[in-house]
Order: C-alpha cells, then structure tokens, then sequence
C-alpha cells in the first residue's frame, strides 16, 4: 500500500489541493460532488502500479474558489492547463460522478494527453424519462444512504460526527456542485453531440442500484463514446470505488493494462 | 407611523393533515390538494378583505408572491395589484414579490410595475425580492446565482424607468441592445422601493447604500431577530454617513385583535398555528438549497434552524407570541406590545398580516375593524419622520 503526499499547486491563478503517490504512469482522478481529500484503499492500492494524482476541483474543500468558476467547461479546460503545468503525458483519467462529466467534456476538447479515460457513473448527460435522484431535496442523511447499496456503509458514515472544518467543506462542496450542475440538472445538453470524438480507449463503470445516476445512464453513455466498453457492477450504488473498491481497482487497472500499446 | 395590511392568499381549505403524507406544503405537495371549485371564492373573498383595508383607513396594502404552495396562492402578484389597483382608491398598493432572479426576462417587471402605478395613479410601492429557496427548487433557477442575478435584474429595471430609452444594458445574466420600457412609470424617478428579507448582512449592506436607501422590511422573524438587523440597518447607515430614518424600517408580523387577551387568544390558536405548523412548514434542504446563502451566511444559519425547519419544534400560539412572532390581545395590549418594539428597534411601518393561515372572514374582517378602529390611533405618532428621504445620486 502507498501512501500520499500533500501538496497545494497554483494554476490559472487557483490554489488547489493535491494528494500524489506511487509510482508508475500518471493516473489522474476527479472526484464527484462530495469531494476528496481522502487517500482512500482505492487510491492506496492504485499507487502500487501507478502514479495517482488527486487534486480536489477549484471551489471544493481546501482549494480555493476562483472568480473565473461558472461551469463544467471551465473545469474541462482548467485539467487541460494543469496536465500542461504538471508535464503530464499518457494520462490514465478517471472520473467519477461530477469529475466523470469533466473528464469526458476535457476528452472531447483534447485528450492529447490521455492514455485512457474511465468514467465511473458519469453525469453529463440527460436521458429522457429516466430521472436522476434530487440530491439537493434529500437530507444528509437521505444523501448518504442514497449513495450506498450497502446500508452498513452508510450506517458507518453516519455515525462518524463531522467537525466544524469538515461541515464547512461539505457546504463549501454542496455549494459549488450546485454551482455548475444544477440548472440543467447535472448534465450539458450540448456535450452529447460530442462525445464521439473521444478516441482514446474508454471504459464506463456503473453501479446497479445507483439512486443518484439511475444505471440505464451506462448503455447511453456507452452508445454515445464509439468503441467504449461498459462494465456494471452488481448491488453497487453510485460511488463504486468507495462501495467495491477490490472490484472497480481490478476493472481499472486490467482496462489500463489491456489498453498499453 | 405607517399601517400596511398584507395577504397571502393562502389555499385556506387545505386538509390539514396532509402532512401525516407529505413533509411540506410547498414544492412537492401534490396540486390535488387544491380544489378548483374552492378557489374562485376564496382568491374574491381576500380581494375583499384588501379592499377593506382601503375602507378602514389602512395606508396601504401589499400582496406577495411565492410559487407552487398552499401558503400563498400568489405567483403572479400583479394580478391581485391590478385589481386592487381598480377597486381602492387611497391606499398604496406594494407589491412585495417580484423574485427577481428567477426571470429570464425580467423587464417584464419594469413594464408589469409601471402599468400598475399608472392604472393606480402613482399608487405603486415596488418590492424586489429573491424569492425564498423552495422557489428555486420548483423554477429550477440555480440558487448560486441567484445575489448576481438579482442585482443585475434590479440595476436593469432601474435603468428602464430613469434614463431615457433606448438606453443598453450588458450585464452577464442579462443583455439587452434595447432597453425602452413603455408605458412610463408615474412616479418619478421612481416609485419607492422595499427590500422584504428574512434577514442577510449582505442584503442590508446593499439595501442601506446612500444611492438606494430602500425601505427594508424584516418579514415574520422573532423579535430579537428583528432588532439584530434593524441594528444592523442602522449602524450600516451611519457608517455610510448617515442615520436611518424609522420609515426606512419595515416590519412585518401577523397581528390579531378582539375584545380581550383571552378572547383573542382563544380565536387566534388554530389558526396561527396552522400557519406556522403546515403552511410553512418545509425541510431545510428546500428552504436553504446550496447556493442561496454565501458560504459565510450559511454557516452562520447553524444547527437551531435546521432543527426549526425539520419541524422538530412545534410552534405554539405561546411560543410564536414569546418570541414576538405572533402580536395577539385586545385593543390596549396589541398597541402596547408594538410601542414597546417599536421603542427596542424603531421601525416606522407595519406591515400586519390580519388573515393568517384558515383564519375566516368574519374574524379576519373584525381584526381589521379592531385593528384599525383601536389600535392605530393609539400608536401612529410613533416612529414619525415625514422627512423626504434624500437619495444621493449613483456615480
């Protein structure tokens, strides 16, 4: 198991922070609407093969809010100009959720710098007559349960009491997901007539019993990226890597593996 | 001082135990609720009641706009306004809503609010609010834009009514090449402006600036609350260089009269805490959605109000009436109750809310005549300073 350092890194004028360890090819990963700043199993075993980088978004957590932040494509085009300012080249990219939707809206801008792109239950996207959860109208606790299949996990969050640096970067993260996702809600109605253009190997992870992004999200976004494969895991709700790390770690890195030229 | 009476319009024949299947009586519960053949009786019936207003020597009357919930059947205030902008003659008409920022188009306002002071006379007062967080939610307006789009939404009407059109605004929410707003406003440059709030440091700031010095009315808020930001409108004043004026200070509460304290309090029980109980009654997640308050404000809202919002503490007609949220008794109590606020935090106009919640005709319409009859005289010469108030001009 590999552990993390912290760094802060400025660029387009933002303070972001970052966790980093491991060693290997560059494997970037953008969180969802709750945030990071956690060295997570799932990061931990990834850094044994590979050099994970986790930067928390502008306007999320310890980064700060840059005047500049008003949509989806400013984050696109911000991982954009920090792949450049890190140097980094054959990027593995994931994303998941919020970070799922920059990740693909980044690939369809320029993914000179990919090797590959993982979306794990991506928003971006709409499909017609299938809703996606009101997270903003649930409780927290609706929220945490909503996030799960497995109840024990959700029992476990909820009986970890949050201190007062940790609420303030919930508000800080439920503020700026609203920000950029919650008119349309949690998609751009533009992004899909572009998806096509992403041609580096892409893999789509989707939870069964996902209550924020409902499953049948997969087989859309897997019809929309040419040549995407999508893998769905079962009794699994919207945070895979978290509910079944040891699964999505094996689904990532033999998709990574499988893509080396 | 100066008496507004305020409507909301309530769909008053809700069953009220909707909420043993439904935690809100706004956003998602279900429009079956509300029956159509109820509501032409009810929407005439409180029309009469602001008209009434007009007979008993109210100085004003306001209505109110809030969307898709059984507390105020007002989502187009103009259309009351219109009608009592006919049907009275001599008191103002405020029209406490519009929420600004949830228009795409909002010189619709500009062009709503100067036919309504035309066809009143120059009777208008025009509100401009945000709208509460449940109004995001139905409109799907994001509540993180809601401070910039108000604030741009409000220069660009002000604009409409003082600089000759065509004039252009370009703002980031709103462009327009042509800004020509016909008919005129009457009242010129422009009708006075109130700012109702639940009560933000940064609306206050803004509301308080030498170039607006808008009325600010704190809207059914415990008495200390009420003091809280009636300090701070003041002490906002003085360090922009000047002192508020009471008629710069708004506060609106419901009110009822009868012919005893015990009398009033037996009427008023039921229905004032069905209107705090179920009219109000939303989770903290549709009052406050992320984005509504700054980051700053937010956690200032703390833990008590969510509980309050979770609806873990029922209200009660003791405990609204302790916290100065409920002003109930005979003649001689209810007036001694507002000069003794009126003393604490100096505010210089009312804004009584006489029909709350089911409150019926009858009783609604003696409120008024009690109200208007006994306690006004008593108190008008409290917080009077007919001095203009001199706006300076914005660079």
């Amino acid at each position: 198991m590999s552990e993390a350092t912290e760094s802060y890194e400025t660029i387009a004028g933002c303070k972001v922070q970052m966790l980093r360890g491991g060693k290997g090819a560059p494997l970037l990963f953008l969180h969802g609407g709750g945030g990071a700043g956690v060295w997570l199993p799932f990061f931990k075993t990834l850094a044994e093969k590979y050099d994970v980088i986790v930067p928390e978004h502008p306007g999320f957590g310890r980064s700060d809010t840059p005047d500049w932040l008003d949509n989806v494509g400013d984050y696109a085009n911000f991982y954009l100009e920090f792949m450049d300012k890190l140097g980094l080249t054959g990027v593995n990219l994931i994303g998941s959720s919020l970070g799922g939707w920059i990740a693909a809206d980044l690939a369809v801008r320029d993914s000179s710098r990919l090797n590959t792109v993982q979306l794990v239950a991506p928003a971006g996207i709409h499909v017609k007559g299938v809703a996606k959860g009101d997270l903003f109208l649930w409780s927290p606790e609706q929220l945490t349960r909503n996030l799960f299949a497995d109840q024990a996990i959700a029992e476990m969050l909820l009986a970890m009491q949050p201190d007062e640096d940790e609420r303030r970067r919930r508000m800080k993260n439920a503020l700026m997901l609203a920000k950029v996702g919650w008119q349309p809600r949690l998609y751009d109605p533009h992004m899909r007539k572009w998806l096509h253009r992403i041609k580096k190997p892409t893999q789509i992870i989707w939870g069964d019993s996902d209550k924020v992004i409902p499953a049948e999200y997969g087989p859309a976004y897997r019809d929309l990226i040419p040549g995407s494969k999508l893998e769905v895991l079962k009794n699994c709700g919207h945070l895979p890597f978290i509910e079944k790390a040891a699964d999505t770690v094996a689904l990532v890195s033999k998709f990574i593996e499988g893509s080396k030229r | 001082m100066k008496f507004f009476m305020i409507h909301l319009m309530p769909y008053a024949d809700i069953d009220l135990d909707y909420d043993k299947k439904h935690n809100s009586a706004w956003v998602t519960l279900p429009n079956t609720y509300f029956d159509p053949a109820k509501g032409p009786g009810l929407y005439n019936r409180f029309i009469d009641e602001l008209v009434y207003a007009d007979k008993v020597g109210f100085d004003g009357v306001c209505v109110n706009e809030h969307h898709q919930n059984a507390y105020g059947m007002m989502p187009i205030p103009s259309v009351i306004a219109g009608a009592l902008a006919r049907e009275t003659k001599n008191v103002k008409i405020a029209v406490l809503g519009r929420a600004l920022p949830l228009l795409t188009y909002p010189l619709s306002v500009a062009e709503e609010y100067a036919m309504l002071d035309n066809i009143s006379g120059g009777r208008l007062i025009a509100g401009f609010v945000r709208g509460i967080g449940a109004e995001y939610h139905s409109t799907g307006v994001n509540p993180a834009e809601s401070h910039d789009r108000f604030h741009e939404a409000h220069d660009l009407i002000m604009q409409a009514w003082t600089k000759p059109g065509p004039s252009r605004y370009e703002g980031k929410y709103y462009h327009f090449d042509y800004v020509n707003t016909w008919p005129r406003i009457v009242q010129q440059p422009h009708p006075p402006i109130w700012i109702p709030s639940q009560g933000s440091s940064e609306t206050i700031n803004w509301a308080s600036h030498p170039t607006r010095k808008y009325v600010y009315l704190q809207t059914f808020s415990p008495a200390d609350q009420l003091k809280r930001f009636m300090d701070m409108y003041r002490a906002q004043a003085n360090k922009y260089g000047y002192e508020a004026s009471p008629q710069q200070l708004g506060w609106a509460t419901p009110i009822y009269v009868a012919e005893t304290d015990e009398q009033a309090k037996r009427e008023a029980k039921v229905h004032i805490e069905a209107f705090y109980n179920k009219f109000l009654r939303m989770p903290f997640e549709m009052l406050l959605p992320p984005g509504y308050l700054s980051l700053a404000s937010m956690q200032n809202v703390g833990q008590k109000a969510r509980a309050a919002a979770a609806g873990e503490s029922m209200a009660t007609i003791e405990s609204v009436m302790e916290r100065g949220m409920f002003i109930c008794g005979s003649p001689d109590s209810v007036a001694q109750q507002l000069e003794h606020h009126q003393k604490q935090v100096g505010y210089g106009k009312l804004v009584a809310m006489m029909q709350f919640g089911t409150l019926p005709h009858e009783l609604t319409k003696r409120n008024m005549e009690l109200f208007a009859g006994k306690v006004i005289p008593k108190i008008r010469h409290l917080g009077e300073d007919d001095t203009p108030i001199k706006v300076e001009a914005a660079e």
